[in-house]
């Protein structure tokens, strides 16, 4: 059986299930019509030009943050410091746009995004050297790390950059509506999102035409046949988890640079945490990320409808995304097995 | 000295009393981790179960009026939710870390989804027993302010310890964590054990989260936890999956939380938010400290594929 036609059957199969499980939940503690719920939904994010150019909008730094975890998982590590990694390249994009507004928009939004990826690269290169040279499990340490990156984001705004003249939501100063990243043709969607496209198929002709993406995937595989093979495989490691955390990081310059025009606070309202989702959702894979990131990005673009015509409360496309994330993960078990059982009932029925 | 300005002797005070208040979550997941892993399983996914103890026991000490109910109801609740962790990991190729993670999402999500009616009405508090009223000093009472399920953390640390080391089903449980061979060998189902760990580690740490809602903070709100359930995880390396030692970790952790509000009170404001941080900088630090990748960490269960 076709391997991509065995993902793409088992992962349906699995967001089928996810779809009964909350619709259940739907009828008896919400006493809503799951249908209805999922027709809205369906409208809240997809069904009109406005209601898709949000989903596009809330899409992109979920493509960003997804490669954070989905680029070292190619190489064995489960990295879930997304969040902190964004919240950091916001930050630091912040500061570095405000430190050279004057120089003209292009300018501004480079140094921004070298700021941003440096920061969050850097960020999530220390959770993988961690891993690689101290032997610290790198996924309690990225989490870790998200939680100081976000204290730290914190400080920063309520400390050393804050703008004075922001009273009641403490913020960087702005970086002024010149340097603002403008959106692309006659759309409201920013560029943010072709950043992100961009980035995956970056990743996805790297991981799939050279041999430094070869590697990867040997070392992923198999450590200690990479070790025997000569692959220096700490250098891949940091590469690999610099890479995620540029991405990350850049994710947060977007939202700053794009929708906020400051840092603060709004930074962290879980882009990270819903990108782990979306990258296991891809089962790791940049091509995927991008439909999967749209799928996500509908599902919390229509968070809100679902609150002001059914009443629910906004929680619940948090629940439908567990209970997605948890479907997918256990129907891991399925692979190689589903067809096996197709197989010998075929043969047992041609007896 | 009126009582009520210590000066600096406010800030180790304020540590003392955050280390006994802040800690009592710490000891519960600790431990249900601590179990767990001794049967050679993580469970990530105890930030999730944290919260839902913590919003069930809630909202039933808020519809019963029996705070003790919602302690044992949470219990339930983290019970069901270990056996869910439990359950999926068996399944072959399912990944544990990423199931954990997966299930502190939905656990999250859910407790905020069905709690959404308990955040306004006020539900009735656990409780305090008055251990400091022989001092004049409004401090030193407030800090010996002790909840019983404080208390009941240290015998739990304590009984632990022994049925590891004492007991039939201590040994089945060390033998499904260190050797599944020899587990096999004398009769015991590796996964029912590791299953039976898990469900009631997930108890453990629901019964952390009603301390949160109950006790303290003592109300049902989204920003509820702040990590503690992801922290414990941490803590039980640091404390090399000792019982004991776990509850001396989750006092060094309750007292470094209490550091940045107990500084706020006399005057430090400066890099609030930097002291803040200092659990996780700290389990951090340990984790550094206390890892090598050359060996595997001395007390580790050799079958916790996790650590390695």
């Amino acid at each position: 059986m076709n391997t991509a036609l065995e993902r793409i059957a088992v992962s349906a199969l699995a967001l089928l299930a996810s779809a009964v499980i909350f619709g259940l939940l739907l009828i008896f503690y919400a006493g809503v019509d799951p249908f209805e719920a999922y027709a809205l939904m369906y409208q809240g994010a997809f069904g009109s030009w406005f209601s898709f150019q949000n989903t596009l909008t809330r899409a992109a730094p979920l493509i960003l943050t997804a490669l954070c975890t989905a680029l070292p998982a190619r190489l064995g590590l489960i990295i879930i410091g997304n969040e902190g990694a964004l919240v950091l390249g916001g930050v630091a994009a912040a500061a570095a746009g405000v430190a050279v507004a004057a120089s003209g928009p292009l300018v501004t939004n480079l140094a921004m995004a070298a700021a941003a990826m440096i920061a969050g690269g850097a960020w999530i290169a220390l959770a993988g050297g961690l891993r690689q040279y101290r032997g610290v499990n790198e996924t309690i340490s990225s989490l870790l790390l998200t939680y100081i990156a976000i204290a730290l984001m914190n400080h920063f705004v309520e400390g050393p950059l804050r703008d004075p003249t922001s009273l009641n939501k403490p913020s960087t100063p702005p970086i002024g509506d010149a340097n603002m990243l403008g959106t692309i043709g006659g759309s409201d969607v920013h560029w943010g999102l072709a950043f992100g496209i961009v980035a995956c198929l970056i990743c996805y002709l790297v991981q799939r035409f050279t041999t430094f993406g070869f590697a990867m995937q040997v070392i992923g595989g198999n450590p200690k046949t990479a070790r025997m093979m000569g692959l220096n495989v700490g250098r891949y490691v940091l590469v690999a988890c610099a890479a995620g955390g540029a991405a990350a990081g850049l994710a947060g310059m977007v939202e700053v640079a794009a929708v906020h025009g400051k840092a603060n606070a709004s930074l962290a309202v879980g882009y990270g945490f819903t990108g782990i989702l979306v990258s296991f959702l891809a089962r790791h894979h940049p091509l995927a990320i991008i439909p999967v990131a749209i799928l996500l990005g509908g599902i919390g673009a229509s968070g809100g409808l679902l609150q002001r015509r059914l009443d629910l409360p906004d929680a619940a496309v948090v629940v439908l995304q567990g209970i997605i994330f948890v479907c997918i993960l256990a129907s891991e078990t399925l692979y190689g097995r589903s067809w096996a059982w197709l197989w010998r009932f075929r043969a047992v029925e041609g007896r | 000295m009126d009582g009520s300005d210590l000066g600096l002797w406010g800030v180790p005070l304020a540590m003392l009393a955050g280390a006994i208040r802040v800690s009592t979550p710490f000891i519960f997941v600790s431990l249900g981790e601590c179990l767990t892993e001794r049967s050679g399983r993580i469970n990530l996914g105890l930030e999730g179960t944290l919260m839902m103890g913590a919003m069930t026991a809630y909202g039933t000490a808020l519809l019963s009026g029996s705070p003790w109910l919602g302690v044992l109801v949470a219990a339930g609740v983290g019970l069901m939710l270990g056996a869910l962790h439990a359950a999926l990991c068996q399944l072959p190729k399912v990944n544990d870390i990423a199931t954990g993670i997966g299930l502190m999402l939905f656990g999250t999500g859910l407790a905020f989804f069905l709690g959404k009616p308990y955040i306004q009405p006020k539900a009735p508090n656990l409780g305090a027993l008055d251990l400091g009223a022989w001092s004049s000093i409004p401090q030193v009472q407030q800090a010996l302010q002790v909840n019983p399920l404080f208390l009941i953390g240290i015998v739990l640390a304590f009984a632990l310890a022994w049925a590891l080391k004492n007991t039939r089903w201590g040994l089945i449980v060390r033998l499904a964590g260190e050797s599944v061979d020899a587990a096999l060998a004398i009769g015991a189902s590796v996964g029912r054990v590791r299953l039976l760990a898990t469900a009631v580690g997930g108890a453990f740490a629901g019964i952390g989260g009603a301390f949160l809602s109950l006790y303290y903070p003592g109300s049902w709100n989204e920003g509820l936890s702040s990590g503690q359930g992801l922290m414990a995880v941490a803590l039980v390396i640091f404390a090399r999956w000792d019982p004991i030692r776990c509850l001396w970790a989750s006092l060094l952790f309750g007292a470094a939380g209490a550091i940045s509000p107990a500084l706020q009170s006399v005057g430090v404001t400066q890099g609030y938010y930097l002291f803040s941080a200092a659990p996780y900088v700290l389990t951090l630090a340990l984790m550094i400290a206390t890892c090598s990748p050359a060996r595997s960490l001395r007390g580790a269960p050799a079958e916790l594929g996790a650590v390695k």
